[in-house]
């Protein structure tokens, strides 16, 4: 970020900051894997992590690979304003996905043009590295047959 | 029905607020105290009397620098109410609160907004009033599952809750543009009032996209400018200057907050916190829906009014959009009137407040667009989670 007058407002991406709640999210990410909780007593999938089960209340769980794999469940194409960090990829879109686990997730889809969002859009995840320790979840537009059709 | 221990014990006596503009030259501080004072005059009560504050938890001005100009006076109870324009009615719950159970008898409620690059943070481009711009570029919490994939504002997150609303009810551009040409057409009549330009169909439409589906005559404007009410006993109230606004019933709830949007949309509409209010609202009140002679719903969106209209009732789940058709919130005769103030849309954005303050107007029977006889009038707070709502009604 060479020559970037000095700001209070950073003009890099804001980043996670892993936690002992979320670094196995971040861990598996950098894998390429998608791990979500999932609840050892109800079965339950969840997201964002958190330390107890919604449904059973359950504070036992693992971390379980995911698919990958869902659908378009709502979206929004951001115009501006927006934070500097963004504003050289305006327009772009926010996703939010619905996986085939039954979780939402929001990121973006990779090579998408905001006319070819539609509701129902199977989706799959792609995992970009950002820094070393930061990899994001992204998606893209299904390339596999085995994807929903939800 | 279920009565309330809040029930009729309290009322808005006072209303004050400060010229309403994009920009004005005066600090917050300036501004809070401004409308304070107006809110004073028009109770009849001096600053000193004031024995209780609750504010939202957004806002800069706290209760030590309000007591050093107050007058110091003996402060008996003070709150916040958290979640931005989802704590602005929540305010007035738990003022009531605090006077039904006798904690303060004289309660001041606030809200000051600077988005002026001047009277708040500075004079660069980024440094402006809107909390989304000064974002850290670390995230431990719950943000970091939105922000780093360009979800930074409110605007963008109820653009995907309205799209949502879209795919699944056909909710029209035409239908927004409704909500808008009402409340602007309410502004015209106020002078209050920063948009006064009524606008049509075609200037909807043809504003520029901010987020899809929210265009720019979709969203609230940016204002500065202060509002505060004076809330008291109604044995008090009688006394008064002014007509009481009495608060009537008021409820609030929390579920996962609507910036988690990953747990926003696992929550059936049942669950949704102004869904759960509106229910205990109208547990708590003597009148029904049909009973509410106007309606100020949290408009930051035409679609979040739209959505409002469900949420609590007033249309069934999905009809909020031809709710609003053909003139369905304007007065005089629209099927529920809205926002007579202009609203969020068109006369300022002081969180919600400026709104209620036009409650108490039409309570009062002073609204530049007067709903007649109106009896019952209901104040939402931002339709999103956590939030809560109030009835107010004549005395």
């Amino acid at each position: 970020m060479a020559g970037e007058e000095r700001s209070f407002v950073t003009r890099d991406i804001p980043l996670p900051a892993p936690t002992p709640d979320t670094a196995p999210f971040y861990e598996a990410a950098r894998r390429g894997e998608l791990r979500l909780q999932r609840c050892s007593d109800c079965g339950m999938f969840r997201h964002y992590p958190r330390p107890a089960c919604p449904r059973c209340l359950s504070r036992r769980f693992g971390w379980e690979r995911a698919s990958g794999r869902g659908t378009v469940y709502t979206w929004t194409i951001v115009r501006g304003p927006t934070l500097p960090a963004f504003e050289s990829k305006l327009p772009y879109n926010v996703v939010d996905v619905l996986l085939e686990e039954g979780v939402h997730f929001v990121s973006e889809v990779l090579d998408c043009k905001p006319e070819e969002l539609y509701a129902g859009m199977p989706v799959e995840a792609v995992f970009v590295p950002v820094t070393d320790e930061i990899t994001l979840v992204k998606f893209r537009k299904a390339q596999s047959s085995s994807a929903p059709s939800t | 029905m279920r009565r309330s221990a809040i029930r009729d014990k309290a009322a808005i006596v006072g209303i004050g607020q400060t010229r309403f503009a994009r920009t004005l030259e005066a600090s917050e501080y300036e501004m809070a105290v401004e409308a304070i004072w107006n809110a004073c005059e028009d109770a009849g009560i001096s600053p000193r009397q004031i024995d209780g504050v609750v504010r939202y938890d957004i806002e800069q001005i706290d209760e030590e620098q309000l007591l050093s100009v107050l007058g110091n006076p003996h402060l008996r109870f003070f709150s916040a109410t958290s979640w931005g324009g989802g704590g602005s009615a929540s305010v007035l719950v738990v003022a009531a609160a605090a006077i039904a159970a006798r904690l303060a008898e004289t309660i001041l409620v606030y809200r000051a907004r600077a988005r002026g690059k001047r009277s708040s943070y500075g004079p660069g481009k980024h440094q402006g009033g809107r909390y989304w711009e000064k974002i850290p570029n670390v995230l431990p919490g719950p943000n970091q599952w939105h922000v780093p994939h360009g979800l930074v504002a409110a605007f963008q997150e109820m653009a995907m809750i309205s799209m949502r609303h879209r795919i699944e009810y056909g909710t029209t551009d035409d239908q927004y543009a409704d909500v808008a040409i009402a409340f602007r057409y309410h502004a015209s009549r106020n002078p209050a009032a920063v948009m006064r330009t009524p606008i049509t169909r075609e200037d909807h439409h043809r504003s520029r996209m901010v987020s899809d589906p929210l265009r720019l005559l979709d969203c609230n404007i940016e204002t500065d400018g202060a509002v505060a009410l004076l809330v008291t006993s109604v044995e008090r109230a009688r006394d008064l200057r002014q007509p009481p606004a009495v608060i009537h019933a008021g409820a609030m709830a929390a579920g996962s907050h609507h910036i988690r949007l990953p747990t926003f949309f696992e929550r059936p509409f049942e669950e949704q916190s102004p869904v759960r209010v509106a229910r205990e609202l109208f547990a708590q009140a003597d009148c029904r829906r049909e009973d509410i002679d106007c309606a100020f719903f949290y408009d930051f969106f035409t679609s979040m009014v739209i959505l409002a209209l469900e949420q609590y009732g007033f249309a069934p789940r999905g009809e909020g959009g031809p709710f609003v058709e053909n003139g369905g919130l304007q007065w005089p005769r629209g099927r529920l009137v809205c926002n007579t103030n202009g609203g969020q849309l068109s006369e300022a954005f002081i969180h919600g407040f400026n709104n209620t303050a036009e409650a108490v107007r039409q309570i009062r029977g002073t609204s530049t667009s007067q709903v007649p006889d109106c009896e019952f009038v209901l104040v939402a707070g931002a339709n999103t989670d956590p939030t809560g709502a109030v009835i107010l009604r004549r005395l």
